[in-house]
């Protein structure tokens, strides 16, 4: 580990629909160091998908709006590069895991087809070499190299997502952007998958932007966290500062919204109230109709993040003022 | 006492084109008033067509079913229709549980109007009451599923299973499509009303962390059988069957550092189509042996504590005779 592969500064995205603007991602700034796998948590709406979309420029083109910022990937602004450029690097050096390998994958093309499609792609090689490679692909993520010739829906939900895995993994990208790669599947499957992810990213060293809302995986998984709320980084710090000593009310009212199987508490304490409406956001601190700590200062005007230890950023007033 | 729900024997089979599929096979339980038993397992394990055919919502194959005492396994017409108000049932999904063209206020009168027997200004006082007890605002009444967020949808769903007063409710899944800071609230709900109403739960899901929490007994069940039940906490102290233990250690633990060791089960769940008589876990489990292909049978370990293993002593270093753990 060591210079930042993936660095994403102040990135504002809205998306404009017929009767209003929707907010999605407000402001954002993180970087990802090479080899690095980073934990972007957050609920439903938070923009953790929409971030992930700007990084690759997929972003439906009609009704998103990048307002503002940069992504820098190996130094280039990704946002300044034009279509064709970055056709070179979708693919190649930044892959991306959707959630739902039911339809992440083409039912008409067979998979082997649809691995070697992307190698193929990116590198000038033969069509024998390109299925040769595919097939090692399967095997790597557990698939025998046989199963080459079947089609997506000659395997169940688990298999899928290896698919999926192999095929994003076929050009040896050195981001991976995994969108809840693991959601869609039964516990004792997500382990499997999440085991041959980890060794994988040992094997390859590639950096991996993980999307998830369960701390379970990202605690297995990640070396640091950035906790996403209404469209902000609300919390940032390396995987033992986030579970060990999470500062932003918000972080600390998802840890005590989950069940734990470690403890016998009689009554979960859930977060009061819902997520703002991302069309009309608060002036103040987004979290603030929430938070149990919330004062004047804090819906007056929104909170910057403060570096409250190397590494551990928190946007709240409160733990500014070390109240808290 | 006479438990609340007895059911023996319980079997569901589908006839398909490759055979016929045992969904539920020779699942027995009981359920005590005011408890709520958990039942969990992965997609297919037949976790959910239990709870349908406890329900009546699609019939036993094979099996009985006792409520109160009485035996329930083929209701009348005129018995199902009286059944249906002691027995409800809360979906998954909020989101297609629910008719779309239908406000808040009449999803919830629904239920009432169906009953019968009551003014339409008492039934529109109970309806408010209902909301009231969920948590649904009043300014809701008249909007649509559509313009509620998945927790509030959820809680007409609690809202509609709860207008007829009834005694137990299967909850299958009722949180699963939720964010958790929302699920925590509707979890919460449910225990409050359960301790209000005295209601019976049969919880079918299968995140554990939400089973432990919730649940007086587990039942893990693998391919249409019961492969352990206990009391909650038993459960997760004194794991015995293999299969129990390996689903236990997958779950994805939010603790930093997290020093448990996983069991990884090699392969995917085999066919529920015409299986073999044998252990059904056979195929993906570590200690395999020529006797796991004997039928297995349930055995109370200790109290209320049962496993369907034929080497659960062997594995756990359980001595014949003594019911105690050696130390390795």
């Amino acid at each position: 580990m060591g210079e930042n592969l993936l660095e994403i500064k102040n990135l504002s995205v809205e998306y404009h629909t017929d009767d209003a603007v929707v907010y999605a991602v407000n402001n954002i700034s993180f970087e990802v160091k090479k080899g690095e796998s980073i934990g972007l948590v957050g609920e439903t709406g938070a923009g953790k998908t929409t971030i992930a979309k700007s990084v690759l420029g997929i972003l439906p083109q009609l009704q998103a709006k990048i307002k503002s910022g940069e992504i820098y990937f190996e130094g280039n602004d990704l946002l300044k590069l034009s279509e064709k450029e970055m056709q070179k690097i979708r693919g190649n050096k930044i892959a991306m895991i959707f959630q739902d390998p039911m339809t992440a994958l083409n039912p008409i093309e067979t998979v082997g087809f649809q691995i070697a499609e992307a190698i193929k792609r990116h590198n000038k090689i033969k069509r024998q070499e390109a299925r040769e490679r595919a097939e090692d692909m399967l095997e790597m993520v557990g698939i025998p190299g046989e199963r080459y010739r079947d089609y997506p829906h000659e395997f169940s939900g688990g298999m899928k997502q290896r698919v999926v895995i192999a095929m994003a993994l076929a050009c040896n990208p050195e981001l991976l952007l995994a969108d809840e790669p693991t959601t869609a599947l039964d516990v004792t499957i997500q382990a499997q998958v999440l085991d041959m992810m980890r060794n994988l990213r040992q094997k390859l060293n590639t950096s991996v932007v993980l999307i998830t809302h369960d701390f379970g995986v990202v605690a297995d998984f990640c070396d640091s966290v950035a906790v996403t709320y209404a469209g902000e980084i609300v919390e940032r710090g390396s995987v033992d500062r986030i579970f060990n000593n999470p500062k932003h009310p918000y972080t600390q009212g998802l840890f005590e919204s989950i069940p734990r199987l470690d403890s016998n508490e009689n009554r979960l304490k859930p977060i009061k109230g819902l997520m703002p409406d991302p069309t009309h956001l608060p002036e103040g601190c987004r979290f603030a109709e929430r938070c149990p700590y919330a004062t004047e200062e804090c819906t007056a005007a929104p909170p910057e993040a403060y570096e409250i230890e190397p590494g551990h950023f928190v946007k709240c007033f409160k733990v500014k003022e070390g109240e808290k | 006492m006479t438990p609340l729900l007895e059911v023996k024997n319980l079997k569901k089979y589908f006839k398909t084109a490759g055979g016929t599929l045992h969904a539920v096979d020779n699942v027995s339980f009981t359920l005590d008033r005011g408890k709520t038993l958990g039942v969990v397992g992965e997609s297919g394990c037949g976790k959910t067509t239990l709870g349908r055919t406890v329900l009546h919502l699609t019939n036993p194959t094979d099996g009985e079913i006792f409520f109160e005492g009485n035996n329930i396994t083929n209701p009348s017409k005129h018995e199902l229709k009286k059944l249906r108000e002691d027995m409800q049932i809360i979906f998954q999904d909020p989101f297609s549980s629910l008719d779309p063209r239908m406000t808040v206020s009449e999803a919830i009168m629904e239920p009432l109007l169906l009953k019968g027997g009551m003014s339409k200004d008492d039934m529109r006082e109970q309806t408010r009451k209902l909301m009231d007890t969920v948590g649904l605002a009043e300014r809701f009444e008249h909007s649509y599923p559509h313009e509620l967020d998945g927790g509030r949808r959820q809680r007409i769903g609690i809202a509609r299973a709860l207008a007829l007063e009834p005694k137990f409710i299967v909850c299958d899944e009722p949180v699963s499509a939720l964010d958790v800071s929302i699920q925590a609230q509707v979890i919460n709900l449910m225990l409050d009303l359960q301790e209000e109403r005295g209601l019976t739960y049969m919880f079918v899901t299968h995140d554990l962390s939400v089973v432990k929490y919730i649940s007086d007994d587990i039942m893990v069940m693998y391919l249409g059988q019961v492969v352990e039940k206990a009391p909650a906490e038993e459960l997760f102290q004194n794991t015995l069957h293999p299969y129990s233990k390996a689903l236990l250690s997958a779950i994805a633990v939010p603790k930093y550092p997290n020093d448990t060791k996983r069991i990884l089960i090699e392969g995917e769940i085999t066919s529920p189509v015409d299986p073999k008589p044998g252990c059904r876990f056979m195929a993906r489990c570590r200690y395999a042996c020529e006797e796991c292909k004997n039928p297995q049978r349930l055995v109370e370990h200790a109290p209320g504590h049962f496993v369907s293993c034929c080497r659960y002593k062997e594995i756990n270093n359980i001595r014949e005779n003594k019911e105690e753990k050696v130390n390795e």
